[in-house]
């Protein structure tokens, strides 16, 4: 499929995208999109099986559900920039009569998305369902799931971790965003997660780490292993270590653009570290 | 007045249960979830027959609600179950962005609703759960009144595309309405004609409702009484046609007054054609341990109360 020199570009293009696109409207969630560029434009570009045309039941293709929804930037962008929806309708996040709502939505029939998320904690659960439903339906394709290691703090996740396990729901890969911040500062000062592998593997899962979740040739080769571990009784987890902001220096290792744009200037100088290689929408 | 026979007290739930067991049979789509309450359920039948299409959750209904829309994607048709409260209040988040907000084609199927599960007190009844359900866009609040109409609204709600809340009980009460009915969801009921005063109630007091209306009948009042066992899409030409021939109502249902059918038909009323309404329903109150019969007693749910409210409400006409 792609070069890793394309994937790249894309990964650049995308932070373009999700940068324009919170400035534009002064309000979204850059911190995490750009820490999760890598993982969004390898999935959709080099791991998943995908149909050509989208529908909501999604036989005989790989699912995706984003936990974590307020990391839409980068879920629209990489959505768009394969052929889901006009790259243009970008323009259009966050505003009035929009299908790119500031959380995603099948509300407004965006295509790409099968799930509501962004009340925290609720992805796990639904992946399971649709990993369950691909069983009875003898469709051997996979379910992917992100989530942010913050978001772990609900409790339904581990309801549906321990599922997971007990019911060897093994066609099943969730991802987690392990960057270690969330709104009110470092994941170890608002609520500490311990060593979250150690709770995913005592809950009855195959644990892997990508040690550097920016790196593509990285993220694509830890996804590749966790699919190689996949139908062996096992639900996978990926603890995918990445840093929030990634690809603008001035927002790298701080929580403070969890949830805020930049300004003229700001937005700016972050272009500048990502110059255009598909063309801006 | 039209005579109504029970043909031997059965409980909803088990309606529900029979319903599962006909559509286990039907339709290969139908999957069935549960939080350990297999038994209160009565879907061993179903489980038995299609173990596959069976989850057990374990006690985590908030993943329950979420498996459930997941297994949608895909073309399943899931009904989730437990206990009323643990199907509602609990869970209410993830009905609304999971199943409500996202249009999943769930069925939450409730049951122990209301007071008349009686001895485990409060902690276990609900008398919220009507509102709460349809406060949520594009939900569908059903609630039927005996074991025959319960067992035909399971089977509907499968045809029926979108989420849809059906609640049951836990005691059993009479059985009188059609075995063979054809359930037609939003549709009401009429139960008899009158012309003095109109009665609508849903589930248990469905029945009170019919008691009241013969002893008020036998003292020269004619009653009409009308099941409502759809609360929300309401019908409400029913509700209109009836009061522009008796110009009153009484609304009765095993709920809070605020958020119940009541203040549902009252908004009706008020939009179209106000005429006097009391209630039949709790005042505000969480309910507390007790039988059945003691507690819609002390709380006002029987027919001796739905009499009452007739009287109170001829007055005000």
């Amino acid at each position: 499929m792609s070069n890793i020199q394309q994937l790249n570009d894309l990964a650049t293009q995308v932070r373009r995208d999700i940068l324009r696109m919170v400035h534009q409207v002064n309000s979204g969630h850059p911190g995490g999109s750009l820490g999760c560029t890598e993982f969004f434009v390898a999935l959709y570009n080099e791991i998943m099986e995908l149909n050509d045309q989208f529908d909501m039941d999604g036989i005989g293709e790989d699912l995706f559900f984003l936990s974590n929804g307020h990391i839409s930037p980068v879920y629209y962008s990489v959505l768009a920039r394969r052929g889901y929806f006009p790259v243009k309708e970008l323009n259009t996040f966050r505003k009035i009569d929009s299908r790119l709502q500031g959380h995603p939505t099948t509300h407004e029939g965006l295509p790409g998305i099968r799930i509501a998320s962004g009340s925290l904690g609720q992805g796990m659960s639904v992946a399971i369902g649709a990993a369950l439903a691909k069983k009875l339906n003898k469709d051997e394709h996979l379910v992917y799931s992100l989530h942010g290691d913050g978001e772990l703090q609900e409790g339904q996740n581990w309801e549906a971790i321990m599922y997971a396990s007990g019911n060897k729901v093994d066609n099943y890969i969730a991802t987690v965003d392990y960057n270690g911040k969330q709104i009110d500062g470092a994941t170890d000062d608002v609520l500490p997660l311990g060593d979250l592998r150690a709770k995913f593997e005592a809950f009855g899962w195959d644990v892997l780490e990508v040690e550097n979740g920016n790196d593509i040739e990285a993220v694509i080769k830890g996804l590749k292993e966790a699919k190689n571990r996949t139908g062996k009784g096992k639900p996978v987890c990926v603890l995918l270590h990445t840093v929030m902001g990634h690809g603008v220096d001035f927002m790298m290792h701080t929580h403070a653009w969890h949830g805020k744009a930049p300004n003229d200037e700001q937005l700016e100088k972050a272009l500048a570290q990502n110059p255009e290689t598909l063309g801006d929408y | 007045m039209k005579k109504y026979t029970d043909t031997g007290k059965k409980d909803t739930r088990s309606g529900y249960g029979a319903g599962m067991t006909v559509l286990g049979r039907t339709n290969p789509n139908v999957v069935a979830l549960c939080a350990d309450l297999i038994g209160s359920l009565k879907i061993q039948e179903f489980i038995d027959e299609n173990p596959e299409r069976f989850f057990q959750v374990g006690i985590a209904e908030a993943n329950m609600m979420g498996i459930a829309a997941g297994l949608t994607i895909g073309g399943k048709i899931p009904f989730t179950g437990t206990f009323a409260n643990f199907s509602t209040g609990r869970v209410y988040d993830q009905i609304r962005q999971s199943i409500a907000y996202s249009g999943k084609n769930v069925k939450i199927c409730a049951s122990h609703a209301g007071l008349t599960l009686g001895e485990d007190g409060a902690t276990h009844q609900i008398l919220e759960d009507i509102g709460l359900m349809k406060m949520l866009p594009g939900m569908t609040v059903i609630n039927p009144c005996d074991y025959n109409q319960t067992k035909a609204a399971t089977i509907a709600i499968a045809e029926h595309e979108g989420p849809v809340y059906l609640r049951f009980g836990r005691p059993a009460v009479a059985n009188f309405t059609p075995e063979d009915q054809k359930f037609e969801i939003g549709k009401a009921l009429m139960l008899n004609e009158g012309t003095d005063v109109t009665i609508v109630a849903t589930g248990h007091l469905v029945w009170e409702a019919l008691i009241a209306a013969e002893a008020l009948e036998n003292r020269g009042i004619s009653v009409e009484v009308i099941d409502i066992h759809t609360i929300k899409p309401l019908d409400e030409k029913a509700i209109l046609d009836s009061v522009a021939k008796t110009g009153c109502i009484v609304t009765a249902e095993e709920h809070n007054y605020y958020g119940g059918l009541g203040e549902s038909v009252s908004r009706v009323l008020a939009q179209n054609r106000p005429v006097p309404q009391e209630f039949v329903a709790v005042k505000d109150s969480f309910g507390e341990s007790g039988t059945p019969a003691q507690l819609m007693e002390k709380y006002g749910l029987n027919n001796k109360a739905i009499v009452n409210a007739v009287e109170k409400v001829l007055k005000r006409k």
